[in-house]
């Protein structure tokens, strides 16, 4: 399929991967799947959740998980063909030639045991080479992945790295043997964006420095755009649409293709700002929360969110957005009361309310809902739909009986969701109807505010546009304030009315959603709209291009200066490594922390790419 | 970047804190049983003069032998100076056996211990195998047959197992002696024999939950992605359970030991009964019956030390197989 030389390196043909119900009948998780890749060449797995693409990744292993097995079609990968060979010959191949980095490497890697323990046991245990060899070569790999203190971080436990670094030491650890073949499933999916754009230089660096062949295993192809030679798009099993990379992504055949070209950057769908009220429905002021004992002057021992201010005018969407970390979670804690606030205010019509849930009254609660980001673990899995959904309504309205079923239809009409889904208990449920039962779940309060903690975060991005439509028009329909947290800022982009940067749990810059189509932003803003890739070949600019940031010297009080000093290329010696920053209006209306209000906060011919 | 700087002396000295801390907590333990056992044993009906003088005494004899045991004193006095004596590591005299506490006891001590440690010995590594075996063939025939075992294991009292063992080996095929008899100049092989039985009738009973927890907590770990990690690097099931499971699940499998094994002491007693052994566990029955209180609350100090101690054991163990809490 995939350009076909006469003589492949890798060659897949009438693949399938079958599993048993619990019934007792067999299905196909993935069948007739052809391929093949010549020496050197990457090769991408595109597809939503189900589509296969793992299963088929580890077929490329010879593994198939849990009660499933390869029950046809042959895997040939140089000479051998992994369907027909035994689990002995198969376990000398794996961790050999052919070497597998996995989604997650925080959970990837075995928690008890050092980095370079696991580093080098692979190479170890298939007698490639001997122990200090393996350490030698280990050091260096990580130093080639853009590791910093190569030496020396073989002593430390995975969980004292952070997840870019993690993927990258996985990376490491696959290169170990010099692999004929390397798997890679998702490896930047679990990351920030500002963080993924250096794992993906580091990885495509190695890759073709080594001419290793490879797999690509995504759900993102913009970035799959900036790895592959070729892309191979799947959907529940099957192959939809295969080619070289650049036609995929200038001329996908296949509507399938271009619907997942058209989710992956949702296009706006902002009614038009109404008149300001002159009281705002919410208004946050100056809230300092964390975790810990909060001192004599307030401030908590775990600082987490520091002097946050924003309001929310009735029916508007105001976005968040930070990278893991930032105190996104926490600001929505605070408002809920969840977390109360160690200083400033929360603020609702213009009445301050109780900082804490005690104190709240009923209507208080009413008021305001949080939608969590995992609807798996927010609903009862015990419960059905109906039961989820009666408790806030017998709650907050007293309904019961004939009357919360009719409201509980509406609700279900509400989300899209047909009636008899009333009776199925959640786990029976796909996870984009689990997130809009989740969501009618915040909705049957009648709430004036709705917190979105990353609704669509976990979801597909075809399922997660659907559910974004769904907020859209709720808002609409119901005039309900949103605020909607997120880490995606395209995602932010399309659906909100103003705009609030967190880094470090300061606001960096906050302003209408406008303004953040203009060139002129906060240091922090204009690396994380950079770092978004975009859906074109050669958008991924070359590691190295951008010269290495000075270290800052780390003997000042670091809590007294700007929060993103050590990451900024802006930054002027004498001044940001000296004060704190005021905040600024910048001429485009949007207030930065920052020492800079002009030109000088423009993109530099410097790529603005940060380190992970 | 979550990484923080290597202290291992750091971590070091966090743990020796949080042991002599638990070692304190201990004490305060101690001293609440102490209380809760003179508490309640002053609760049940007569007392040491009464129970060794017998139903024909008079009023006023069983009135002398109290002022003679000191039983006329207020129940705070005794207990304060029971207590008082313990910090100076004295455990009083005996009312019934009239010598000190401290002498039973050593004479005592010595064969519970020995049928512990021997029933550790047999039962720790059996039991570890049964649930590596049964987790590393999870739902196989293995795992079945062995599930079925263990459950028999706990299902089956004690004394019915060792009454069993009694009428096969000592009455029907008479290979070992029905009462655990063991000389003071007996060798090695006569003492395995004396205790073959009365070991074999613990093993089984503190056997099945330890192999039950450590299938538990080894399969609890054989889903992390981790362990398919080692399986994609061609690693063979016995060196991933080894080397990748086993370093994880010691916090658990630990924990279930200490408890089990905390059962081999206080518990031993129906086992001591039909075995006719001089252990701890009957000499408190003893003391109970007798109301012997010195006797009785060393016993229960000892019970309680131990357990306190084989908990400790079992945390600090689990805290020097994670990394995470090892260097916090």
């Amino acid at each position: 399929m995939a350009d076909a030389s006469a003589n492949p390196y890798v060659a897949v043909s009438g693949l399938r991967v079958s599993a048993r119900r619990p019934d007792g009948s067999d299905f196909d998780i993935v069948s007739d799947i052809d391929f093949s890749l010549a020496r050197g060449e990457v090769l991408a797995l595109i597809g939503e959740s189900g589509s296969g693409k793992t299963t088929i990744a580890l077929a490329m292993l010879g593994h198939a998980r849990n009660g499933a097995a390869i029950t046809g079609g042959s895997i040939r990968v140089g000479d051998v063909d992994l369907a027909s060979l035994g689990a002995a010959d198969l376990r000398a191949l794996r961790g050999n030639r052919i070497c597998y980095v996995a989604q997650s490497a925080a959970a990837a890697f075995n928690p008890a045991r050092t980095i370079m323990d696991q580093a080098i046991e692979a190479a170890l245990v298939h007698g490639l080479m001997s122990r200090a060899e393996a350490e030698a070569k280990a050091v260096g790999l990580f130093g080639e992945l853009g590791l910093p203190r190569p030496e020396s971080i073989g002593r430390k436990y995975p969980h004292q790295f952070s997840g870019g670094q993690l993927q990258r030491l996985m990376a490491a650890m696959a290169l170990m043997s010099d692999p004929d073949l390397i798997i890679l499933d998702e490896p930047t999916t679990a990351l920030d964006v500002t963080t993924q754009i250096g794992v993906l230089q580091a990885f495509r660096n190695v890759v073709r420095r080594r001419g290793t062949t490879a797999i690509y295993v995504s759900h993102d192809l913009a970035v799959v755009a900036q790895m592959a030679d070729h892309i191979l798009v799947l959907q529940q099993g099957h192959i939809v649409e295969a080619g070289r990379a650049a036609r995929m992504i200038e001329a996908p055949e296949q509507d399938y293709t271009r619907t997942l070209m058209a989710a992956a950057h949702p296009a706006p769908s902002v009614p038009e700002r109404g008149p300001a009220a002159d009281v705002p429905l919410l208004e946050v002021r100056g809230v300092t929360a964390g975790y810990g004992r909060i001192d004599a002057a307030g401030h908590p021992a775990i600082p987490v969110l520091r002097d946050v201010s924003l309001s929310l005018q009735r029916g508007q969407t105001l976005g968040v957005i930070g990278e893991s970390g930032s105190g996104k979670s926490t600001l929505a804690r605070a408002i809920s009361g969840l977390l109360p606030p160690a200083r400033g205010q929360v603020l609702l019509d213009g009445a301050p309310l109780p900082p804490g849930l005690k104190g709240r009254t009923r209507d208080d609660f009413r008021r305001v809902q949080i939608v969590f980001q995992n609807a798996d673990v927010a609903l009862n899995p015990a419960q059905s739909v109906r039961q989820i959904l009666k408790r806030p309504l017998a709650f907050y309205h007293g309904l019961r009986g004939a009357a919360a079923d009719a409201r509980i239809a509406e609700l279900l009409d509400l989300i899209r969701l047909p009636a008899t889904i009333g009776d199925r208990r959640c786990t029976e449920l796909s996870g984009g109807q689990k997130q809009r039962v989740n969501l009618a779940r915040a909705l049957a309060a009648n709430p004036d505010i709705i917190l979105c903690d990353e609704v669509t975060s976990a979801l597909d991005t075809v399922v997660g546009a659907a559910i974004l439509d769904l907020l859209a028009d709720l808002r609409r329909d119901l005039g309900i304030g949103m605020i909607f947290i997120s880490h995606d800022i395209s995602t932010v982009r399309a659906i909100c009315d103003d705009i609030l940067v967190l880094y470090h749990g300061h606001a960096v810059e906050q302003g209408p959603r406008d303004t953040f189509a203009e060139a002129l932003h906060h240091p922090y803003t204009r690396l994380l709209v950079s770092s978004v890739p975009e859906l074109r070949i050669g958008w991924l600019p070359d590691a190295g291009s951008a010269p290495p940031l000075p270290p800052v010297d780390e003997s000042g009080n670091a809590a007294d200066l700007c929060p993103f000093l050590a990451r900024c290329d802006t930054r002027v010696a004498g001044l940001c490594d000296a004060s704190f920053p005021p905040r600024h209006r910048l001429p485009t209306g949007n207030e930065i922390l920052c020492h800079f209000a002009d030109e000088k906060l423009l993109p530099f011919a410097r790529g603005n790419m940060g380190a992970a | 970047m979550a990484a923080s700087p290597d202290a291992p002396n750091n971590g070091g000295r966090r743990l020796a804190l949080m042991i002599l801390g638990r070692i304190g907590a201990s004490f305060v333990t101690l001293i609440l049983v102490a209380l809760v056992v003179f508490v309640i044993s002053s609760l049940l009906p007569g007392d040491a003069a009464q129970e060794a003088l017998g139903q024909s005494a008079t009023a006023e004899q069983i009135a002398a032998l109290r002022q003679e045991m000191g039983l006329d004193r207020p129940a705070y006095e005794r207990f304060a100076t029971w207590a008082w004596g313990m910090v100076g590591g004295d455990a009083g005299q005996s009312l019934v056996a009239n010598m000190p506490v401290g002498d039973i006891i050593s004479e005592r001590l010595p064969n519970s211990l020995l049928l512990a440690a021997l029933t550790t010995l047999v039962a720790v590594p059996l039991a570890l195998g049964i649930g590596i075996a049964s987790a590393m063939n999870r739902d196989g025939r293995l795992d079945r047959a062995l599930n079925i075992v263990t459950l028999s294991m706990v299902a089956l009292p004690e004394f019915l197992v060792a009454t069993l063992a009694v009428l096969v080996f000592s009455v029907q095929l008479q290979w070992l002696p029905s009462i655990a008899l063991v000389p003071e100049e007996a060798g090695v092989a006569e003492l395995l024999k004396a205790l073959a039985m009365p070991v074999a009738a613990l093993a089984v009973v503190v056997m099945a939950q330890m192999a039950r927890m450590t299938r538990a907590a080894i399969i609890d770990q054989l889903d992390r992605p981790y362990v398919e990690m080692a399986v994609l690097k061609g690693f063979s099931a016995r060196r991933i359970i080894i080397t990748h499971v086993l370093p994880n699940s010691v916090g658990p499998i630990f924990n279930a030991i200490a408890l089990s094994l905390s059962y081999l002491l206080g518990g031993a007693i129906i086992v001591e009964t039909i075995f006719n052994y001089p252990g701890l566990a009957s000499l408190m029955v003893n003391a109970v019956t007798s109301r012997d209180m010195p006797l009785l609350q060393a016993c229960a100090m000892i019970f309680c030390a131990v357990y306190l101690a084989l908990m400790l054991i079992a945390d600090v163990a689990a805290i020097l197989a994670n990394p995470r809490l090892r260097n916090q």
